[in-house]
């Protein structure tokens, strides 16, 4: 493919790790920087991310509206660029690949959208859609080849082959869902940054969806990295899990360790924020006081400490590294403590 | 509580009617053109006593909201009719009454709050205006007076300084803050019934435990009686004593909230229950339920889950089964648990 030739650095990388993401921020700042005759103060929407994701592995990016984790996974896929940092998918820094170059990476990486409405085009067939990225890459030849494609893509997603030439709006949500996995998973990629992926579904479809993303991981070997607010979903997905909170990673763990042992008084908070289906089990919650600040606005110190029920006077003046305080579970609190949550 | 003297003074004196506080009796529900008409609603049944906290869940097109909305007299019609029933609310035919009562019902006997507070907030007007606005509609205040009890409303939902958020706009607050201002407007003549359609849906999971929190206490100092619309079965379980779930437009199961839980008798609650991701188990798998929810009016016979459905019968691709008092705490609409065999 003629990656990382040239004057392209080379990260170097373990041999587990497909991305390697190193001190990643975005700033968004107005051009001009006027709106109504006002300066905008710019927004740091992303701030000193760093972690890795294994070949194979799903990693789970957690968080509440506006927390920077859609920002996040756009940046690994160079659909925005990053203010500074390095990104390395399978050991290529996409952050210095020329255009040219980042295009052909895109046949490696791919998105799946929260929204199957939105991010699929209504004029065209689903055999449009699903057969775009094949196209692209150059991947088929003849027109028979392209529809043979595209139905072995439906059946792997679980859709009949002859509604190929139906158009999106004849579909249910779900089966969009499917449509967007099937056209994600047409250039046969190794990484697919899925965003809330579920989180416009029923219960029910929303199930077979996650049953679906398990199975053709299992199948073709890819990492995702899915991003989400729900965390019993995640719990069902995930193999680690990073939690973001006002552009940061606060918290990242072994799944066990995030759900069994949450370091991070955040983490904790939102843990026991989950209503449970579960009428006998009347859990402890920890409410946390008032509203998310403004990333525009961000707190001194712990950006978590207007918020937090453990605050001390450090908080407000130093922001706490994330450090490890467990084998490959790491926690940004100057009092982090494994705290089991009573589930 | 500081506010509760003079919130408990406005009560009202208890209901001298005997019965349930809301009784909806076969309310069949359409769309579009008589002669073809679909039926969004059918035959749905249900009771609410007074002091009662209820759920209905269900998933989209389930007609969950559709019923809540007739209840609420808000059925957008045209296009929608009510095709049959009734919906009596404390002994009263709300669909009776002439189209000009149901405004002063609204607000003072029956209020609602929706999932998008910014949609059904005015957004040129003072939180304090629209919540004064709520009072003056059904109750008669001086301008002092209304100030005070919008400042105590607003105290109660958890606004912090209050006196000073009066003359703010809906957009100077968060979604949750937004949340609590529409609560408080629901609650401002102290409804005796208060219809919650998804009102955490649109929330993230800590703002949601806050509003959670608000509406126990909405239920502890002012003894509303409360129906719960939701998708989510935590949520349901959080706040209702009793569960109502909805399928194709159907009530298929109605039982009390553990219950439910504990031993569904309905193949869909059943189904439903064990597709939930939960935050205690990280079985891999989860359980799907097979095939999609039916369109409305697609099902001409027998019951609406039958294409789904695990337990299935012959009987049940003839006949629709009616809701079947299987315990006295628990019907289910379904021939198989009601103890048919094939």
């Amino acid at each position: 493919m003629g990656l990382g030739g040239g004057d392209v650095m080379n990260i170097a990388v373990t041999g587990d790790d497909l991305v390697v993401v190193r001190d990643v921020g975005k700033t968004f700042s107005e051009a001009g920087g006027l709106v109504f005759g006002r300066a905008q103060p710019s927004v740091r929407a992303v701030d000193g991310a760093s972690f890795e994701v294994k070949r194979g592995e799903t990693l789970a990016l957690v968080g509440e509206s506006g927390c920077g984790k859609s920002t996040l996974g756009r940046l690994l896929l160079r659909l925005i660029d990053a203010s500074e940092g390095e990104i390395a998918i399978d050991g290529v820094d996409i952050l210095r690949l020329s255009s040219n170059d980042m295009r052909q990476m895109r046949a490696r990486v791919q998105m799946i959208f929260q929204d199957p409405y939105g991010s699929l085009s209504p004029r065209r067939s689903v055999a449009k859609i699903i057969a775009e990225p094949l196209e692209i890459f150059g991947l088929v030849q003849s027109r028979k080849q392209r529809r043979d494609r595209v139905a072995e893509l439906m059946i792997q997603v679980g859709l009949s082959p002859t509604f190929m030439d139906r158009y999106p709006r004849q579909f249910s949500g779900g089966q969009r869902q499917r449509i967007g996995i099937a056209r994600a998973i047409a250039v046969d990629p190794q990484f697919i940054v899925a965003d809330e992926p579920v989180s416009a579904l029923d219960v029910s479809v929303q199930a077979q969806i996650v049953n679906l993303m398990q199975d053709l991981q299992k199948s073709r070997g890819f990492s995702y990295l899915f991003i989400a607010h729900d965390l019993s979903v995640v719990r069902h997905i995930a193999d680690r899990v990073a939690v973001m909170y006002l552009g940061r990673i606060v918290e990242i763990g072994p799944k066990r360790r995030i759900y069994d042992f949450p370091s991070h008084p955040y983490t904790q908070a939102l843990l026991s924020a989950v209503p449970e289906p579960d009428p006998e089990t009347r859990k402890s919650r920890i409410i946390l006081k008032g509203d998310v600040p403004s990333p525009a606005n961000d707190p001194t110190g712990c950006s978590f400490h207007t918020r937090c029920p453990i605050a001390q006077p450090i908080c407000r003046a130093e922001r706490p590294p994330l450090l490890e305080t467990a084998s490959g579970h790491l926690a940004a609190c100057h009092f982090a403590k494994p705290h089991p949550i009573p589930l | 509580m500081t506010i509760a003297p003079s919130l408990s003074r406005q009560q009202p004196a208890a209901s001298v009617h005997p019965g349930p506080l809301l009784k909806v009796e076969d309310l069949s529900i359409e769309f579009g053109p008589k002669g073809t008409a679909v039926r969004v609603v059918e035959g749905v049944s249900f009771t609410i006593d007074t002091g009662a906290a209820v759920g209905i869940v269900g998933e989209s097109g389930s007609g969950k909201s559709m019923t809540s909305l007739a209840v609420m007299g808000l059925i957008p019609s045209p296009p929608g009719r009510i095709a049959t029933g009734r919906i009596l609310f404390e002994g009263v035919d709300l669909l009776g009454l002439p189209r000009s009562r149901m405004p002063e019902i609204r607000g003072r006997d029956i209020a609602m709050i929706f999932q998008e507070p910014m949609s059904s907030l005015n957004p040129v007007m003072t939180i304090g205006d629209q919540i004064g606005e709520a009072i003056k509609l059904h109750q008669k205040m001086g301008r002092e007076e209304r100030r005070q009890r919008v400042v105590e409303l607003l105290k109660l939902v958890g606004i912090p300084d209050p006196e000073r958020r009066l003359g703010a706009y809906p957009h100077q607050f968060s979604g949750g803050m937004r949340q609590r201002v529409m609560i408080a407007m629901a609650v401002a003549c102290n409804p005796k019934l208060l219809i919650a359609d998804e009102p955490t849906t649109a929330l993230d999971v800590t703002i949601q435990a806050q509003v959670l929190e608000l509406m126990h206490k909405i239920r502890r100092t002012l003894n509303t009686t409360i129906l719960l619309i939701s998708h989510d079965l935590g949520v349901i379980a959080d706040i209702c004593e009793r569960v109502i779930v909805m399928y194709a437009g159907k009530v298929v199961e109605d039982a009390d909230v553990k219950t439910i839980f504990r031993s569904p008798k309905h193949p869909y609650t059943r189904g439903l229950l064990q597709s939930i991701p939960r935050l205690k188990d990280e079985n891999t798998r989860l359980y799907q339920i097979p095939g999609m929810v039916p369109l409305p009016g697609t099902i001409k016979q027998g019951c609406p889950f039958f294409p789904r459905c695990p337990d299935r019968i012959d009987k049940c691709a003839r006949e629709t089964p009616p809701l079947l008092e299987i315990t006295p705490q628990q019907k289910a609409a379904c021939w198989v648990s009601a103890g048919a065999t094939s």
